[in-house]
């Protein structure tokens, strides 16, 4: 078999190869490493057993679901129920319950959040701590 | 990768535009009755319950602007109702207006000194029949078990069907973004109350006779500094205070013409005291 300008062809083939995989380069090492969403407020700290709603894991993968069901039981089915969280209660609520834990919006729901390109529009209506100073 | 509901809405839009599913809709419009809409929902700890809620105003109480717009802050503030000065863009869950315009077909040649001048009170009816519960397609505006026609502000697509129907005019739709400002740099919700959702452009909101506040055993805010002139109470509880009023004085609602059962009535003359 012959190859015919091979010198060429390898050669405008390998240049092809580095144009096309410079994104790679470009990345390599950063911006790549998963978000470590932060509890260090507070509310968090002063909990004598640091537990959320749900074991971690759980929470990790199911808090949109348990957000979904707080506000139909409350906004629908008129159960404002407390739930207890290290013996202590909490509102069913994103502004009054979650965010009164997680304090740090920036630092925990965003971090996720923007990592993963999802942009919950909850906050058009629900204010966040930052926005109650003001 | 989320979509919110506006671009839901055109993309569904887009769809009906090209004939897919408009049939479908129409049909599931029709077949929906009041019943579906009213949902169960679980005892409540220590808050205020009722078989249906209601309420009198009693308009003898409301002597002066300060009685009333005492009422209307106290509502407008912890819900974070913005003001526009625009009127077409106006946001109210509880208003005033004249007595014609409260009470269409009543006005007769010679009236009662006054009464035409007399600001009314007026909210949410909290109807029996409600009419925007009918037409509401997602089922965002509701009637609870304890007469409350409730708004879910997740559901709402702001279509405006609602607004459409009620003929009491509650329901505001949201044309601007209430948490922005006016020309002169002053926020729209003068006073933020952090604890309380605002809403945003685009879905219609009302008086929701403080539900949020009837379960943690509170009256709604408007009853409240209302000095009696507005009662809150079980119309279906015979020994209420709000049934008193009704047994003991003449009392009307707006509109009983159309079968909505509005459950809000009004004490207008002033001279008697109760
Ligand atoms: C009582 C305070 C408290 C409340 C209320 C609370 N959380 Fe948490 N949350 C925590 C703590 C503490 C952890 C860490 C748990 C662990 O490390 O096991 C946590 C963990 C999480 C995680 C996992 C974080 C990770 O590192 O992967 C998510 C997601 C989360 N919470 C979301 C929520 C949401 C959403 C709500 C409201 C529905 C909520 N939390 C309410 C205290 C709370
Ligand atoms: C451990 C990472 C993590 C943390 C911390 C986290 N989220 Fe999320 N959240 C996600 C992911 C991932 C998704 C998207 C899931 C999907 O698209 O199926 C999501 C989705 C959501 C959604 C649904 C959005 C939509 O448009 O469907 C809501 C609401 C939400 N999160 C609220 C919160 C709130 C409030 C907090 C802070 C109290 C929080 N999340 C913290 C990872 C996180
Ligand atoms: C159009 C405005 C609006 C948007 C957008 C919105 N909410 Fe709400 N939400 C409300 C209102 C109003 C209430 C009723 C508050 C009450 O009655 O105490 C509420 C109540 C709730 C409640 C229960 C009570 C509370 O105080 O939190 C939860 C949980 C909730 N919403 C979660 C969410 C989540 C999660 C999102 C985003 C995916 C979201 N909401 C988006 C307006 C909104």
């Amino acid at each position: 078999m012959k190859l015919y300008d091979g010198g060429k062809i390898i050669f405008g083939l390998i240049i092809f190869l580095g144009l096309i995989t410079i994104p790679f380069y470009f990345n390599a090492g950063k911006a790549v490493a998963p978000p470590k969403p932060k509890l260090d407020t507070p509310v968090i700290q002063a909990l004598a057993v640091k537990e959320c709603v749900k074991p971690k894991e759980i929470m990790r993968a199911e808090h949109m679901r348990i957000l979904d069901d707080w506000r139909n039981s409350v906004v629908r089915e008129d159960d404002r129920q407390k739930i207890v969280i290290g013996g202590k209660e909490f509102t069913k609520s994103l502004q009054n319950g979650c965010l009164k834990c997680h304090s740090n919006k920036k630092d925990f729901c965003d971090k996720c959040h923007t990592y993963m390109a999802v942009n919950p529009y909850c906050w058009d209506c629900h204010f966040t701590p930052k926005e109650n100073k003001s | 990768m989320s979509i919110d509901r506006r671009v839901f809405l055109k993309i569904a839009g887009i769809t009906t535009a090209f004939g897919l599913g408009g049939s479908t809709l129409i049909n599931g419009l029709k077949k929906r009755g009041l019943e579906a809409s009213e949902l169960p929902f679980a005892g409540k700890q220590g808050g205020l319950t009722a078989k249906r809620w209601g309420m009198v105003v009693d308009m003898s109480r409301f002597r002066n602007e300060h009685d009333i717009q005492r009422v209307i802050d106290a509502c407008h503030n912890i819900h974070n109702v913005p003001f526009f000065k625009n009127p077409k863009h106006e946001v109210k869950w509880i208003w005033t207006d004249t007595f014609n315009h409260t009470f269409p077909g009543m006005e007769s040649e010679f009236m009662m000194e006054g009464l035409e001048e007399m600001p009314f009170l007026m909210l949410c009816n909290h109807c029996k029949e409600p009419a925007c519960v009918r037409v509401c397609p997602t089922q965002a505006t509701f009637k609870r078990k304890d007469g409350i026609v409730m708004m879910d502000m997740h559901r709402c697509i702001g279509c405006r069907f609602c607004m459409a129907a009620c003929p009491f005019g509650a329901r505001s739709f949201n044309w601007r973004d209430p948490r922005g400002k006016d020309e002169d740099g002053r926020p729209f919700i003068r006073k933020l109350n952090p604890e309380y959702p605002t809403r945003m452009k685009g879905v219609v909101e009302k008086c929701t006779f403080c539900t949020e506040r009837l379960a943690k055993g509170l009256q709604p805010a408007c009853a409240e500094k209302s000095n009696g002139g507005l009662v809150f109470g079980d119309l279906e509880d015979p020994d209420s205070e709000l049934r008193e009023i009704l047994r003991t004085r003449y009392t009307v609602r707006r509109k009983q013409e159309l079968g909505t059962q509005p459950s809000v009535y009004y004490v207008i003359g002033g001279n008697d005291d109760v």
